[in-house]
């Protein structure tokens, strides 16, 4: 018996756990695409191509699992390039099926040819070109081996036409990965003891995480860690929901938009203690000052990582849960005491400062953003799979919606794209249909892919977008308020669509709230609703994002007002 | 520490593609390739990569981190040059005359070089040496009728 290539791909998808998959068809595809026809895996067809590889990305950060999606050569290839790098820069498991035309007229200028290739490899961590089909099935399950070990990421494979439609004796013709091919480093027990030796003596240490808390599923050791050691947990931007937002230890989140107390207290700790985050310039601000007064241990999974940005003291490679799993083991088998007093005296200096300076914003009749999500947390209680696209929205989700949970905060930290909250949320509704998954929108960014209504109406996907509709593009507006003489330069964008009208022209429900008092009934009634919703919120057009530790400066600057500008 | 060239071995799976990638991280991040050979070895599907860089050891040992993250690169190494032989080769091309001859002979043998081609006017010399006997030999050539050569990347064991 013979297997095309279609045949191939299809089958070794499902060995792989494959059950759903974000595409768009076209030419090339078109053999894959009858195959799926016959297959029982589950095909979300967006209307946009990126928007399939952002679903993918908010499927594998919801469910833990490798996101596919599958598209045409050409420009559906090249579409799928800002949902790449968006998943690239965050360190998600993805793996990018795309047609390719024939293998005889590759480099020939072909019609939708594009050397894809070329065009991925500085944003995929690896990718392939299948040149036979006695490749294809060792090669998908190669790229799936690849997204989802050590420090994960999207992985590209390129199918020619012709490999597609090629056939091969159906035997031995399915890749059987042997599950001894995965390896896992230990990190260096020395190194951990010593660390843990500097934590036990240190009088003021931070605890700093970052997405890779999330990533390697080392959320609950963190906690059973930080109890045993009662070190106080501020977190980067991807770290958010790896440390549990409501418990007093929590600091929040860190950088330029982080609480007064999380900067204040890296500024001023004698040890910090960072697990699975790479120093971001947003995190670290003017880097030469950052944690200038601590020892510093870094525990991460990437070698390239470790002393990039920043030269630690103790370098672990590790994956978080591992490192913590042997710092746990080594604190129950030691009798390690912590210096109790001076631990205290640190957690009342840092609960001064919460209380001196705590996340805050004035009340007014008018909307404010902040208020929104507020409320969005006080009726989902807390437990929403939230997105965000990039800019105010982003910061103000991540200030005010107290995230206790991993893997439901789904934000484009990395390369900050705007497009990528509403289909990230189609894919995490995709993951999970019984949750409620909102998108914490602008109103510009929500139009960078509002197609996805279409996509989400015909699914019956009942995802929420919250449209902070303030008539700027905020962050932008505010950077040009605060830094460009308030020359506001293309940023007020005047003709927004209605967006009741629109939702409704989708086939989706439309809300409108312009007074404060509309808040709770807008939201109650939003989220009830079994369709896709829009909440258009018109929030105050100029309210702006604090704290902020203005760009290159030191996080001991940081301002709570526009008069400390 | 002043920046200094430093020599990088790495062995890849020989694949169209992996001399893109490793530029490209080179590139992409900002680092500098002064010189670059690969080479095939006793292994049909592993090829050996030299590449020569500037930096600081910093520098260097966040290029080696990065080079290690690609999957086709198999081993990175950093070669000591104390420990090491390392050689690049020129060609050069020099036109002569009846008078220069015996000079270009002399030369020659000062730089270790040979005679590898001969017409009537011009002769191809081949010279073998480290860096700095390269830099020494082309200087000696040049104003004796050197009028194009060409220089390998640096290999090195």
């Amino acid at each position: 018996m013979k297997l095309t290539g279609s045949q191939v791909l299809i089958q070794t998808l499902q060995k792989e756990g494959v059950d759903t998959i974000f595409g768009y068809p076209g030419g090339s595809v078109l053999d894959i695409y009858d195959e799926l026809y016959r297959s029982n895996l589950n095909h979300i067809l967006v209307r946009h191509e990126q928007a399939a590889a952002h679903a993918a990305d908010g499927y594998a950060r919801t469910s833990g699992k490798v996101g596919v999606c599958l598209v045409t050569s050409g420009p559906g290839a090249t579409n799928t390039v800002t949902g790449i790098a968006t998943a690239y820069a965050d360190s998600i498991p993805m793996v990018i099926l795309t047609g390719q035309v024939p293998t005889p007229f590759i480099g020939s200028d072909a019609f939708q040819e594009a050397d894809i290739m070329g065009i991925t490899r500085p944003c995929t961590k690896h990718n392939f070109l299948v040149r036979r089909i006695g490749d294809l099935s060792r090669t998908i399950s190669d790229a799936f081996s690849i997204a989802s070990s050590g420090r994960p990421g999207p992985v590209l494979v390129d199918l020619p036409k012709d490999i597609i439609q090629d056939t091969i004796d159906a035997e031995g013709a399915i890749y059987s990965r042997k599950t001894s091919e995965i390896r896992r480093s230990e990190p260096d027990r020395d190194a951990l003891k010593e660390a843990l030796h500097m934590i036990m003596a240190a009088k003021k240490p931070v605890i700093l995480t970052g997405g890779g808390v999330i990533l390697g599923n080392a959320s609950e050791d963190l906690h059973r860690f930080v109890k045993k050691v009662n070190v106080p947990v501020a977190s980067t931007l991807m770290g958010i929901g790896g440390f549990p937002g409501t418990d007093p230890l929590w600091l929040g989140m860190t950088g330029m938009h982080g609480t007064y107390y999380a900067n204040m207290a890296i500024s001023n700790c004698d040890l910090l203690i960072t697990m699975g985050t790479r120093f971001s310039d947003r995190i670290t601000g003017k880097i030469s000052n950052f944690a200038s007064k601590a020892n510093l241990i870094q525990i991460d999974i990437d070698a390239a990582s470790i002393n990039k940005n920043v030269q630690v003291d103790i370098p672990i490679e590790s994956d978080c849960k591992t490192a913590l799993v042997h710092l746990n083991k080594l604190l129950d088998e030691n009798g390690f005491t912590i210096p109790e007093e001076e631990r205290q005296q640190w957690i009342d200096r840092i609960d001064h400062w919460k209380s001196e300076s705590p996340l805050s914003y004035c009340d007014s009749p008018s909307i404010k953003p902040q208020c929104v999500i507020e409320k969005l947390h006080e009726l989902t209680e807390g437990k929403a799979i939230v997105t965000t696209e990039v800019g105010q929205n982003q910061m103000w989700a991540a200030q005010y919606y107290h995230f206790d949970q991993p893997h439901t905060f789904l934000t484009p930290g990395g390369l900050g794209t705007m497009g990528y909250g509403f289909p990230a949320a189609i894919g995490a509704q995709t993951a999970f249909p019984d949750k409620t998954v909102v998108d914490i929108a602008g109103d510009g960014s929500i139009q960078m892919n509002i197609q996805e209504l279409a996509t989400a109406v015909n699914y019956k996907l009942p995802v929420k977008i919250v449209i902070l509709n303030n008539g700027y593009l905020g962050m932008v507006r505010q950077w040009q308020e605060f830094f460009y003489g308030k020359r506001y330069s293309h940023s007020f964008i005047r003709n927004t669509p209605d967006f009741v009208k629109l939702a409704e022209a989708y086939g989706a429900l439309g809300l409108r709230a312009t007074k404060s008092e509309e808040i709770e009934p807008t939201l109650r009634e939003g989220l009830q609703s079994p369709l896709p919703t829009i909440m258009d919120f018109h929030v105050e057009q100029e309210e702006n994002v604090f704290p902020m530790v203005k760009p290159g400066a030191p996080l001991i600057e940081t301002i709570t007002t526009r008069d400390e500008l | 520490m002043a920046e200094k060239d430093r020599t990088i071995t790495l062995l890849v799976n020989n694949r169209p593609d992996v001399l893109a990638r490793i530029a490209g991280t080179f590139s992409g991040r900002g680092f500098n390739i002064e010189n670059i050979s690969a080479n095939i070895t006793l292994n049909p599907d592993i090829t050996k990569i030299i590449i020569v860089t500037t930096g600081d050891h910093a520098t260097v040992t966040k290029i080696k981190n990065q080079l290690k993250k690609i999957v086709d690169v198999r081993d990175v190494s950093y070669l000591k040059i104390k420990k090491s032989v390392q050689r690049e080769m020129i060609l050069a091309k020099i036109t002569t005359t009846d008078d220069t001859r015996q000079q270009v002979g002399a030369a020659l043998e000062e730089v270790k070089g040979r005679i590898i081609s001969e017409e009537s006017d011009t002769l191809i010399v081949e010279v073998t040496g480290k860096k700095d006997e390269i830099t020494a030999a082309l200087l000696r050539l040049e104003p004796l009728g050197m009028v194009d050569f060409t220089r390998s990347g640096k290999i090195a064991l």
